[in-house]
């Protein structure tokens, strides 16, 4: 055979690994969400409550103590689950409790979640626990809001400045 | 195991004969898919460094000075741009057949173990480069793989406050992170290259580089499908709106798409257990120890010529331990030696004239003596007895055994290159046979890398050592062809025979 056969025998194998180099490089296109919803960011990270309060030691049980470990109150570590939920225009659309994060239970709890809704105007309530109580809620926020087509609304959470976020 | 090998190597061997047709053997990218590997690696690498030149590492600028290089300079680093995206894309389509080849061949079981294992790394590596260069453009898709990406690293257990935080809406974007994957798409490449190079470690004269023509062609292709279809972004990253549908690379991110039916915690031990499991392969089932090469102090005259053949850099020269006159000796590294023989068809000792008492060469196999292999041969011509009478020495991986009758008597070693090339003369001079063929794996694709090169170099007498100029060429016949090819073989054997019912015939003397 000679070279210019072969030349041209090789077109169709270079043609071939162009083209599925280049197809897949792009195609099939993948579809991440629904183009027309709008799309609900839930994310949380909160430190709690400790499980049981702090309590002062007397300077009898200070002295006891080793000189290196001595403090002014006892602390468990351990802290209390997160309980949050988001409804929108009355339904429950999410309803979690997150444990505390760290090997000893003492770091914040984190709730991260996301759901698509129908874009439109939509009342949006969230609430969250961070305390031991049997009912009720520590924080809560009830919003009219427009959640738009093809859009993030994102719930947050910041304790030192008031609580929950809406945006 | 052995059956899904025997199906892919059949597969592969199918293959490769078709692109035979079309590139030759030596051109074959079948038997270059390693080379290739580099060669994408080095295109990319050095695209990349252009496209570095006007990249802007700030999360801010970074889509803008994308887009410039795109548009405003399709010509030279829109250009860069798509042929750092489609030699990256090709690297991927490379190393996933050669994976898939090394293992069909059974090239990673006993001592071969090493460039298996270093090349499992290599993966993890490929897709670290893959991913953090993609989130450098900060496009939709960038967003869309960094919400991902840190939604995925959010199910470890590592991070106290989920890092996908980071990503939330455009009030949390910060340039922490895209520093730090400007960072690892840099030091990425560069700890892959590290790899590769270990990866071949254990391969004297790594095939790094595939063929001219090859190369040409690759690149005139990658080169042709960036004109034609440029790599362009995806509209500019904005965290407050959803990057609803994308162009993945599924070369690349293939993984993401799964993340919508697979937990993230499942699919990380899905790919960690995978990459273990890959790991062991070199182990499913344990390769029966083989003896590897020994040294006869006595016969080692320190010439060197073993350790330039040995494919496995399993042979160095040290210091004579047992005074004799020469500087050097050969030494062997068991665990690098893959039992292939090539030493012993290099050492100059291993003459099947020696008038020595015993034969026995400076470097050899126990279990494969060249002494033996004197033995075998007068004992193969006393079999023949055809009107033509033609030794074959193949290599066991040829699958040549079918030529065996009473024109031709086949003996085998593990490689061809086994063969002291002095035997060819003896076999003749000798009149022990009409004719020689060598029959060995295809060409450029060596079971132990480098015997058919080897034999062809020292057929030429390009190689020591050499063929006698004396030994008449036309009672030699080399025969380099896949296993699979065993009507081709049998064809090209006739056809030697034919060849050789022109010449007189060797009458039958047969001398010791
Ligand atoms: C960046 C990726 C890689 C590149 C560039 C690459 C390149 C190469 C090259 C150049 C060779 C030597 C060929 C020769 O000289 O005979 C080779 C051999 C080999 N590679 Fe890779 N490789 C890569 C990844 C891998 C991976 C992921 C695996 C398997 C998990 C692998 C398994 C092997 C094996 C088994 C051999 C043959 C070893 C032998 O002949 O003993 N490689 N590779
Ligand atoms: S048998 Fe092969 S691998 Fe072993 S030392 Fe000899 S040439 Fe090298
Ligand atoms: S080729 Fe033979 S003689 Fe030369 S160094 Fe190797 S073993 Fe010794």
């Amino acid at each position: 055979m000679n070279s210019l056969t072969r030349g041209l025998l090789q077109l169709p194998a270079y043609a071939v690994f162009a083209i599925s180099v280049g197809y897949l490089s792009f195609w099939p296109r993948y579809q991440y969400a629904a183009p027309d919803r709008a799309v609900v960011k839930v994310s949380v990270s909160h430190a709690t409550k400790h499980i049981k309060p702090c309590v002062l030691l007397t300077p009898q049980q200070i002295a006891e103590l080793p000189p290196n470990m001595r403090r002014k109150e006892s602390c468990e570590r351990k802290r209390l689950p997160l309980t949050m939920e988001v409804e929108i225009d009355g339904d429950i659309m999410l309803r979690v409790q997150a444990e505390p994060s760290g090997l000893w239970g003492d770091g914040p709890a984190s709730v991260y979640q996301r759901f698509e809704v129908e874009p439109g105007i939509h009342l949006v309530t969230t609430r969250l626990r961070d305390t031991d109580r049997a009912d009720g809620w520590d924080y809560s926020r009830t919003d009219e809001h427009m959640l738009h087509q093809g859009r993030y609304f994102t719930v947050t959470f910041k304790a030192e400045t008031g609580g929950l976020v809406y945006r | 195991m052995a059956a899904l090998k025997r199906f892919l190597r059949t597969l592969f061997l199918r293959w490769e004969a078709v692109l035979e047709l079309a590139f030759g053997q030596q051109n074959n990218p079948v038997v270059n898919l390693g080379a290739l590997g580099w060669y994408f690696f080095w295109i990319a690498a050095g695209t990349g460094i252009y496209l570095y030149i006007f990249f802007d590492t700030g999360i801010t600028n970074a889509y803008a000075s994308v887009e410039y290089m795109t548009h405003d300079q399709w010509y030279a680093a829109g250009v860069m741009r798509s042929l750092h995206r489609y030699s990256s894309d090709a690297l991927v389509v490379v190393v996933f057949l050669h994976i898939l080849r090394e293992f069909s061949l059974d090239r990673l079981r006993g001592r071969r173990f090493f460039a298996w294992i270093t090349g499992v790394p290599t993966l993890w590596l490929i897709y670290i480069c893959g991913i953090s260069g993609y989130w450098l453009i900060w496009d939709k898709l960038a967003q869309y793989i960094a919400i991902a990406t840190t939604e995925w690293l959010d199910t470890l257990p590592f991070f106290g406050e989920p890092i996908a935080n980071n990503f939330l809406n455009s009030t949390t974007l910060g340039n922490r992170f895209f520093t730090l994957m400007v960072f690892i798409h840099i030091f990425a490449p560069l700890f892959l290259l590290f790899l590769m190079w270990l990866h071949i470690q254990r391969h004297a004269r790594g095939r790094v580089n595939p063929p001219r023509s090859l190369a040409v062609g690759t690149a005139i292709t990658l080169l042709a499908l960036s004109l034609v279809y440029p790599a362009v972004s995806q509209g500019p990253a904005d965290l407050d709106t959803v990057p609803a549908t994308l162009q993945l690379d599924w070369f690349y991110l293939l993984a993401y798409p799964l993340l919508d039916v697979v937990p993230g915690g499942k699919l990380w031990l899905i790919l960690v257990g995978g990459t273990l499991f890959l790991a062991l392969l070199p182990w499913v089932p344990p390769l029966k120890p083989t003896p590897v090469a020994v040294v006869s102090l006595d016969n080692c005259n320190g010439c060197g010529r073993c350790v330039e053949d040995c494919p496995f850099s399993a042979i160095t020269m040290e210091p004579r331990s047992d005074g004799l006159a020469f500087d050097t000796q050969a030494v062997v590294l068991a665990d690098n030696c893959m039992s292939c023989g090539i030493c012993a068809g290099a050492c100059p000792t291993s003459t099947p004239f020696r008038r020595a008492r015993e034969l026995i060469p400076g470097i050899e196999l126990p279990d494969h003596s060249i002494a033996g292999l004197r033995e075998k041969t007068v004992a193969a011509a006393a079999r023949l007895n055809g009107a033509r009478r033609v030794v074959v020495y193949a290599c066991e991986k040829a699958g040549a055994e079918v030529l065996g009758g009473p024109d031709a008597q086949v003996i085998t070693m593990p490689c061809v290159a086994m063969l002291p090339p002095a035997f060819i003369d003896f076999a003749l001079s000798r009149r022990l046979a009409d004719g020689v063929m060598l029959a060995g794996c295809a060409e450029g694709d060596c079971y132990f890398r480098l015997g058919d090169e080897w034999t062809r170099q020292r057929l030429a007498g390009q190689r020591d050592p050499y063929l006698r100029s004396r030994v008449p060429r036309e009672r030699l016949v080399t025969s380099w062809l896949p296993a699979v090819s065993t009507r081709r073989r049998q064809h090209a054997l006739s056809q030697f025979i034919d060849a050789l019912r022109a010449l007189p015939t060797a009458d039958n003397e047969r001398t010791r």
